[in-house]
């Protein structure tokens, strides 16, 4: 086996209600340094932590969305929104922030990192993991 | 590569299974634990779904959570296979890894 | 097989963490090797040695306490889910200036990076929660 795994770390939980979403963004943050091949995957409620427009200033918690615009930075840039998820919760891709990285293969030009893509495809994408961790 | 998928959810509560189904690929095992055992039972709303599912996917319940909420084999879907907690370390180990639904 | 083994949830409040202890007593016994339980989320909540549940109930921590003393298991909390939890032990206490710590024996408190080891060194992750 290569040292280098996919990582896949699965978002099925919205933010804020519970801590799940918080503490997987954290995961993924630290788990970013060991240099492992990581995507991070969107299906139920889980689309709801990319949606735009978060504003947590009357609820007294920390609004951590402007964390997954970070995530480029960490070389973190592949996030893939399942689009079925999405139109069950009458959600399009412009409801989602637009978060980008920097591709240095590609003369640092600006892409997205965010992928929608079929409950079909998706399958194929967990299908070619080797560690699921999902909270 | 061949999974196994963990559901330990009802699915008269959580859409757990419903995702895992829809996402799981053909070939790989499901293994229903906990409350999921209740996805393993016949005549319900979501039997024939998961009977549907079973084209594709091997069904496994754990027999200890079954019978600790009394459920009884003859309860169960056609073709839903019984393990105990070695079962389970089993069937980790004959797949290529775990894929939790939580 | 080298297992690794991730508790996201406290004890009696979901089953996870028993379902997690049964698992590895099962692995242990079938010869598999434990590579480390992590306990994450709330799971670090089974780490406290001041639970104490009705004597006709099981004693989870107790369980995986000296499950870990005869197997020689990696207990690991979490560090930043425990301290958001208040699961300390004496180096915590020391450095937060807390007046006690309430870890309890067989469990060590270390950093996330010991959950993606055990994602890279184990050859499955077990994953139990909500």
């Amino acid at each position: 086996m290569s040292d280098i795994k996919k990582f896949l770390y699965l978002n099925r939980k919205a933010p804020y209600g519970t801590i799940y979403a918080l503490e997987s963004l954290e995961v993924v943050l630290i788990g970013a340094a060991f240099e492992q091949d990581v995507s991070l995957a969107f299906v139920d409620d889980g689309v709801y932590q990319l949606v735009k427009g978060q504003d947590t200033s009357e609820i007294g918690m920390k609004n951590f969305s402007p964390t997954y615009n970070a995530l480029g930075d960490y070389d973190v840039n592949k996030l893939y929104v399942e689009k079925e998820s999405l139109e069950a919760r009458g959600l399009t891709e412009d409801d989602l922030m637009p978060l980008t990285y920097e591709d240095e293969d590609d003369d640092w030009a600006e892409k997205p990192s965010i992928r929608v893509v079929s409950s079909a495809e998706l399958a194929d994408i967990m299908d070619e993991q080797d560690v699921v961790l999902a909270f | 590569m061949s999974k196994l998928h963990t559901v330990n959810k009802s699915p008269f509560e959580k859409n757990s299974l419903d995702a895992c189904i829809r996402l799981a690929k053909e070939g790989g095992a499901v293994l229903l634990f906990e409350d999921g055992v209740y996805g393993a039972t016949k005549g319900t709303v979501i039997s024939d779904k998961v009977t549907a599912a079973m084209k594709g996917l091997t069904f496994y319940v754990l027999g200890p959570d079954m019978k600790a909420r009394g459920i009884r084999d003859d309860q169960l879907l056609d073709g839903v296979k019984v393990v105990d907690y070695g079962g389970f370390v089993d069937l980790v180990a004959d797949h290529d890894n775990v894929q939790p639904w939580l | 097989m080298k297992l690794g083994i991730l508790i996201n949830e406290g004890p009696y409040n979901h089953q996870a963490s028993d379902s997690a202890y049964q698992f590895t007593k099962a692995a242990l016994e079938k010869g598999h090797e434990i590579f480390r339980v992590f306990f994450y989320n709330d799971g670090v909540n089974n780490a406290t040695r001041y639970s104490i549940p009705p004597q006709d109930d099981r004693n989870i921590t107790q369980q995986w306490t000296e499950l870990a003393e005869k197997h020689d298991l990696d207990l690991v909390v979490c560090v930043a889910a425990a301290q958001r939890r208040g699961i300390i032990d004496e180096g915590e206490q020391e450095r937060n200036g807390k007046d006690g710590n309430n870890i309890a024996p067989g469990f060590r408190i270390s950093g996330l990076g010991q959950l993606i080891e055990a994602g890279i060194q184990a050859d499955r992750l077990v994953t139990f929660g909500d």
